[in-house]
């Protein structure tokens, strides 16, 4: 069941992404920032906290904050080394104050950017391992048909979330996501530990990310079914939680090239840089991104704004391809949140499906159920889902974030988790075969509006490719909310790199991400 | 149908009403942390029982792994003086947005400051937007879009200091806070601390306190210190018009 879209067009509207990107990234390769150099010191083995609970990472990266345009990775690597301690001793003393490294230089450059080099590739084997893992499990299990239904547990309580988790896997679901505390995205450390509060969510850490990848391989060997892991490579961490991700065996990440700019106000070029880092991270993790164009039709209207949805999915493509994900990496977003009552509500919501399936043939594609016209009438609501679901089957989504029926209530009870699971394992389970059998009229309303939103996503990227896409932003394009370039949380930790900067790892992830295309 | 045949409805015994008027009838659903057994299904329909309802029945019960989902259905017996309730409300007048720009003009002759944001950890600015943002909600135009009112919408995760800030330096008239995630009762704490902020600031009496959000009622706004609670269906107008009333009443100029 396809819509027959003009390719030539979709060509065309990805050069105007490819000319959106191509200045944003050469700023993106002239700067670093606090994040991308923890991210760095984590994936040379740096780990843990000082007594007060401020993760070593950022006890150095204090403490070194002046000389951040050099690239921190030479500078502990080689003063670790020199003393003969390790990265984690190294903070230690730092946080201590027994040892100070502001004015320390390094007798060889070449040397400490070699050391830099020997402990990251050190630490990446972890990540092999877990890939490893990951496909011993895959070969034995097989993978699932898609959609794949993904669920949320919320509890804050990582413990609660591992028993609520095994237990929609057992129904049948083959994705989980822990949703992280609101507060987290602001956070400009990633906590340490097991955590059991949170608001509205549960931290994100690495001890949370190892005990839910045991909780859910333990109850994957039970249902002899691979199970998904996905938590949030976003906010002012977005790199770091990447490496941890990647460092813990995660599957699948939340991260956007622009969400934290409009949704948190973080400042656009750190979000930015940090995106590409962590990205280059993902590819090399293997870790599925799940971009956030849902997000635009919470605040904008998803008829009038469906384009935008379109273009940032462009956007966020091309963003990924520069980082060396693969299109198979890539959870490119969209939402079913056109309001139901409207007249022709459904055909909107089918030709954007479809539209968004065509133009991604290769994606996965993570389809985001109704939000915002949820109300507290469950009945309705369910109603809702049920062709939200009927949708992802017959458009062949990918990944299906399965909608509760008391979404815009509460976080999710066990039975509603359920409920969702049931819905979607019936409507698959009865609709699957069924795109193979139908053919959409040619020039018919669908096809119609899928291209008219098309034309318009073009215009749009023309523009953005015209006036910039800092400019863009700034005029409140994307979901009508307005950032400055120079505004938002963050933006102290941007520095623009000296000629003499060293990190060693985009080449060495680099390596394996061009290797395997 | 002859009306003088149907039975009335007696406004001090009101019950719930399935399909015979007064049956009581009650539908419900819920998980027990059991796994599915006939004790399970026992246990819930002995819930039912104890919550008063006659002839409980279980009509579904599930296993999820471990646990189990019952959809049970009852009568209760419990009825309601209709003529004992009363529930507070947001008593005004509604306008239109035209109105109110006119009433602004002729009652205060200078443009009212409202000042809105979600404080503490909350980053769901659904509310907020619908009310504040220019575009409005559901075809209902935002406070942004009222020529006699200044709106400043803060956004996401404001800290209350930082709203309490920047409403003394721009002599807001009001302050709209959004709470949309209400998980375990924070929002309360959130909304107690702002109202605690504003009277230690000393400017209680000339600034009007609202809230809204998807789980916030009237009288929960009363009770934590608010002048007025909005929850559902509420837009603009709504609020803006309670403004223009209360501001008059408070004799507030």
């Amino acid at each position: 069941m396809r819509l027959g879209l003009d390719t030539g067009k979709i060509a065309h509207a990805r050069e105007l992404a490819r000319a959106v990107t191509k200045p944003v990234l050469e700023l993106i390769f002239a700067h670093t920032t606090d994040s991308v150099e923890r991210a760095t010191l984590r994936l040379m083995g740096l780990e843990g906290a000082d007594a007060d609970g401020v993760p070593y990472a950022n006890v150095l990266v204090k403490h070194l904050r002046s000389r951040l345009d050099e690239g921190l990775a030479p500078l502990a690597a080689q003063a670790a080394q020199e003393r003969g301690l390790s990265l984690n001793e190294l903070a230690k003393a730092v946080s201590e104050e027994k040892i100070d490294l502001r004015a320390y230089c390094p007798a060889d450059p070449a040397a400490a950017c070699a050391q830099a080099e020997r402990l990251i590739r050190r630490r990446l084997t972890r990540i092999d391992e877990m890939l490893q893992t990951r496909e011993r499990y895959l070969t034995e299990f097989g993978i699932n048909q898609p959609p794949w239904l993904y669920v949320i547990v919320a509890t804050g309580n990582i413990h609660e979330d591992a028993v609520q988790a095994k237990m929609a896997v057992r129904q049948g679901a083959t994705v989980i996501a822990v949703i992280r505390s609101t507060a987290q995205s602001l956070l400009d450390f990633v906590p340490e530990g097991i955590t059991t509060e949170g608001f509205g969510g549960t931290y994100a850490t690495q001890a949370n990310f190892r005990y839910m990848r045991d909780a859910l391989d333990d109850v994957g060997r039970e249902v002899r079914r691979y199970v998904y892991l996905v938590n949030y490579a976003s906010g002012l961490c977005m790199p770091e939680i990447a490496a941890m991700g990647a460092l813990e065996g995660l599957d699948m990440m939340l991260n956007d090239s622009m969400y934290g700019i409009l949704f948190r106000d973080i400042n656009p070029l750190r979000t930015f840089v940090d995106q590409h880092l962590s990205r280059m991270i993902s590819a090399y993790g293997e870790i599925i991104i799940n971009t956030g164009e849902d997000n635009y039709l919470t605040t904008a209207d998803a008829v009038e704004a469906a384009h935008t949805v379109l273009a940032s999915d462009l956007l966020n493509e091309r963003f990924a391809y520069e980082a060396g994900l693969p299109a198979h990496l890539m959870g490119l977003g969209h939402a079913f949140e056109v309001k139901p009552e409207l007249p022709d509500s459904y055909l909107y919501e089918l030709a954007q499906a479809l539209l968004i399936r065509e133009v991604f043939p290769a994606h996965p594609i993570k389809y985001m159920p109704p939000t915002k016209h949820m109300t507290g009438d469950i009945f309705r609501g369910y109603a809702m889902n049920t062709m939200f679901n009927f949708t992802g089957v017959l458009t062949g989504q990918g990944i299906q974030l399965l909608g509760m029926l008391t979404e815009a209530m509460h976080t999710p009870y066990l039975m509603d988790r359920a409920l969702a699971i049931k819905n979607a394992k019936m409507i698959f389970n009865s609709a699957r075969g069924l795109s193979d059998c139908l053919e959409i009229k040619p020039g018919s309303w669908l096809v119609q509006r899928a291209d008219a939103v098309l034309d318009k996503a073009i215009a749009m990227l023309a523009t953005i490719a015209d006036i910039g896409l800092f400019k863009a932003i700034e005029q409140g394009m994307f979901a009508d909310i307005k950032r400055a370039p120079d505004g938002g949380k963050g933006g102290d930790g941007v520095v623009k790199k000296a000629a003499t900067y060293c990190n060693p790892l985009p080449a060495i992830l680099g390596e394996k991400i061009h290797g395997r295309h | 149908m002859d009306a003088t045949n149907v039975k009335q409805v007696d406004p001090t015994k009101v019950r719930p009403y399935g399909d015979t008027l007064d049956d009581g009838a009650l539908q419900m659903s819920f998980t027990l942390p059991l796994p599915l057994t006939p004790e399970s299904i026992e246990a819930a329909k002995q819930t039912a029982l104890g919550l008063g309802l006659r002839d409980a029945s279980v009509v579904h019960s599930e296993d999820l792994g471990g646990y189990s989902f019952f959809v049970v259905y009852g009568h209760t017996r419990k009825t309601i003086d209709l003529t004992q309730i009363h529930v507070p409300k947001v008593e005004t007048k509604v306008y239109s947005r035209e109105q109110i720009n006119e009433q602004i003009r002729t009652r205060f002759g200078r443009k009212l400051v409202v000042v809105g944001a979600c404080i503490g950890t909350d980053a769901h600015t659904v509310g907020i937007d619908a009310i504040m943002n220019m575009k409005g909600f559901d075809g209902h135009y935002g406070l942004e879009r009222y020529e006699m009112i200044e709106a400043f919408n803060l956004g996401a995760q404001v800290p209350p200091e930082k709203l309490l800030q920047f409403a003394v330096d721009h002599k807001a008239d009001a302050i709209l806070i959004s709470q949309v995630v209400t998980g375990r009762g924070f929002h309360k704490q959130n909304l107690t601390r702002m109202v605690e902020l504003v009277e230690a600031a000393g400017i209680r009496q000339r600034t009007l306190l609202i809230c809204g959000g998807p789980r916030i009622d009237h009288r929960l706004a009363l009770e934590l210190g608010f002048d007025a609670g909005f929850g559902r269906g509420a837009y603009a107008e709504h609020v803006a018009g309670f403004i223009v009333e209360k501001m008059s009443e408070r004799s507030l100029v």
